[in-house]
């Protein structure tokens, strides 16, 4: 399975009120491949995934879906191709979690329509690739971090889309946690061929679960293209003002970064 | 990736059942309300029997039992469910859409605002209803159009609306109480009701205006209830599920508004009403679909069923206002501090 979506920001200038982040961006995002965008603190990775997803209006340039504005798509439509899981979703108060996934149906029923077979099923097919059915009818304030984040991720799966953004999804969750997510990401691009595009924290989880990185660096893109191609210490140099060495990951062959600090070096000429 | 059947009906099946209680708990809600509104037509100082209040409402003659079902209770009873239902309905939608059970109509002072304008037609103006209905809407609608300014700020907050709205509310309130002082001693009845809020003296006349506006609003806010659900997981997610949400919130906010002004407009500012129904409704239905109609008929029910009280348990007749407060007050301080500790305020 795969998806043909061209989907392209051209020129970019976006921001806040009276702060421009992002000051020129040129991407296209590859067809059926996990794009990571990875920056420091600040540089302008969110507002650029926030941007796409249509949150904030450019103040320049286009963000463009097969060739048309994001924001020409009725909105339903383009939420039957484009999702996103913001940050810090907000949980109403006592919902349980069928339910919740069972919201991602929206973009996908009329104004007058109820529940279709065809909902019923996404909804399962959801839970059960997030392996969360037997919380099915749990309240969602029981379930702990990690197993919140999968109930959110199954409810971006129900909405169905070929193109799924992610803003930070392992934020906040334990090092197994974080793996089980991407592993699972991984799943749902491998099998759908759904284009992911998420920002992450975590450079070395980056390096290795991304097919394409782009670098961001003050509302810039500094570099992009396979990870064994650009995550070198001189990028990790520009975008995180970091020194560091790379080395082969031992279990993905992927780089890794070994960040070097003041302290704790055990030999002087290995110094960069 | 093929299930077999039996996996999605289990999902389905709790799904269904929570869509099965809503509708059991909804319809009980109507026969409630209906009940209610028979318990208004047939007690009354005199009480009639059932036939000849169904006979007097026929329009059939029949001395002393038209003046008292036709001209006194029903109108009382229609303008009861009515605004009950309009402030159901709006506090209710209020409290969804800012995700918080403080933030509702008549806690940010909007019933206030409404109120001002209205003693103001009544006292000052000596406008007709009409117009009295007019400037109660308008003077909701600029209640919320300055509190929003007001609690803008460098981002939006709900607690800062929520507090600037009862830093209004009480501003607002000692307005009518100016306004109210300061009436001509024939007006003072009138006014009062403005006060707490109270049936008494129902009018078909008034009862017009509310019943068509309910009549008109209702059905666009139900179609609604799916994108207000969508609201509910915060601005971001609504957005990446297709809803319009700038279009969508001044939409409903304006519907809600235009409901609470005319239920106000008619009754005055029935307490704690807007704020009850919807978590009561929450309570009894659960929390999976929208639940605008059952909030309200909690709010017609609280209505008739306040006003009832206020006619006959007690040695003087309260005005419902009166009996909503009672009911309110406790639940308010309960809710304040659930939040607290919770950290929410």
């Amino acid at each position: 399975m795969s998806n043909t979506h061209v989907f392209r920001v051209d020129n970019l200038v976006s921001g806040y009120e009276n702060k421009t982040i992002i000051h020129g961006i040129d991407l296209e995002i590859p067809r059926n491949k996990i794009s990571v965008i990875i920056g420091a603190n600040g540089c302008g990775k969110s507002t650029l995934l926030k941007t796409m997803a249509k949150l904030i209006k450019p103040t320049e340039g286009d963000v463009t879906l097969n060739g048309k504005a994001i924001n020409k798509y009725p909105p339903k439509q383009l939420a039957r191709i484009l999702g996103l899981l913001p940050q810090s979703p907000v949980v109403p108060e006592g919902i349980t979690v069928a339910d919740l996934v069972g919201r991602g149906r929206f973009p996908h029923q009329s104004l007058f329509s109820g529940w279709s077979k065809k909902d019923y099923e996404a909804v399962e097919e959801a839970m059960e690739f997030m392996n969360i059915k037997e919380f099915a009818d749990l309240d969602i304030d029981e379930l702990s971090g990690g197993q919140r984040q999968r109930v959110w991720i199954a409810m971006a799966l129900a909405q169905q889309t070929d193109i799924l953004f992610l803003d930070e999804p392992t934020t906040f969750l334990d090092i197994t946690y974080q793996v089980e997510i991407l592993d699972l990401l991984t799943n749902l691009n491998r099998k759908f061929g759904t284009t992911i595009v998420m920002v992450l924290h975590d450079i070395n989880l980056s390096a290795r679960y991304a097919d394409h990185i782009f670098a961001v660096k003050s509302g810039k893109l500094v570099a992009e293209g396979k990870p064994t191609d650009v995550l070198t210490a001189d990028l990790v140099k520009t975008v995180f003002d970091l020194n560091c060495v790379v080395i082969p990951d031992p279990i993905s062959d992927t780089p890794l970064i070994i960040p070097k600090g003041r302290y704790h070096v055990k030999d002087e000429s290995a110094t960069l | 990736m093929r299930k077999q059947t039996g996996e999605v009906n289990f999902i389905m099946e709790g799904m269904r059942q929570r869509r099965r209680r809503w509708l059991f708990v909804t319809s009980i809600l109507v026969i409630i309300a209906i009940g209610l509104c028979c318990a208004m037509l047939l007690l009354g100082n005199t009480i009639y029997p059932v036939n000849v209040v169904m006979r007097s409402l026929m329009g059939e003659e029949i001395t002393g039992a038209n003046f008292a079902i036709n001209t006194i209770r029903l109108p009382r009873m229609i303008t009861g469910v009515f605004a009950g239902f309009a402030f159901g309905v709006a506090g209710y939608i209020f409290q969804t859409m800012l995700r918080n059970p403080l933030a509702n109509p008549n806690i940010l002072g909007i019933t206030s605002g409404s109120s001002v304008a209205a003693v103001f037609c009544i006292v000052v103006l000596h406008t007709s209803n009409t117009v009295v209905s007019i400037a109660a809407i308008l003077g909701g609608l600029v209640t919320v159009i300055v509190m929003y300014f007001l609690s803008r700020g460098r981002s939006f907050s709900i607690g800062r609306l929520i507090i600037i709205g009862i830093g209004m509310q009480a501003m607002l309130d000692a307005v009518i109480s100016y306004l109210i002082l300061k009436s001509a001693q024939q007006d003072i009845a009138a006014a009062l009701r403005w006060l707490s809020g109270s049936l008494n003296g129902s009018k078909m006349t008034e009862a017009i205006p509310l019943v068509m506006l309910v009549i008109i609003f209702t059905p666009i806010l139900l179609v609604l209830g799916k994108q207000l659900s969508m609201l509910e997981l915060g601005e971001q997610m609504a957005t990446s599920l297709g809803v319009a949400t700038d279009k969508m919130r001044v939409t409903l906010i304006i519907s809600s508004v235009i409901l609470i002004a005319i239920a106000t407009a008619t009754t005055g500012p029935i307490a704690f009403v807007s704020f009850l129904a919807g978590p009561i409704a929450n309570r009894l239905v659960g929390v999976s679909a929208s639940n605008i109609l059952p909030a309200g008929l909690v709010g017609a029910i609280l209505v008739l069923f306040a006003d009832l009280i206020g006619q006959f348990a007690f040695e003087y007749r309260f005005p419902v206002g009166v009996i909503t407060g009672i009911l309110g007050a406790p639940y308010l301080i309960y809710l304040i501090i659930r939040m607290n500790r919770k950290g929410e305020l």
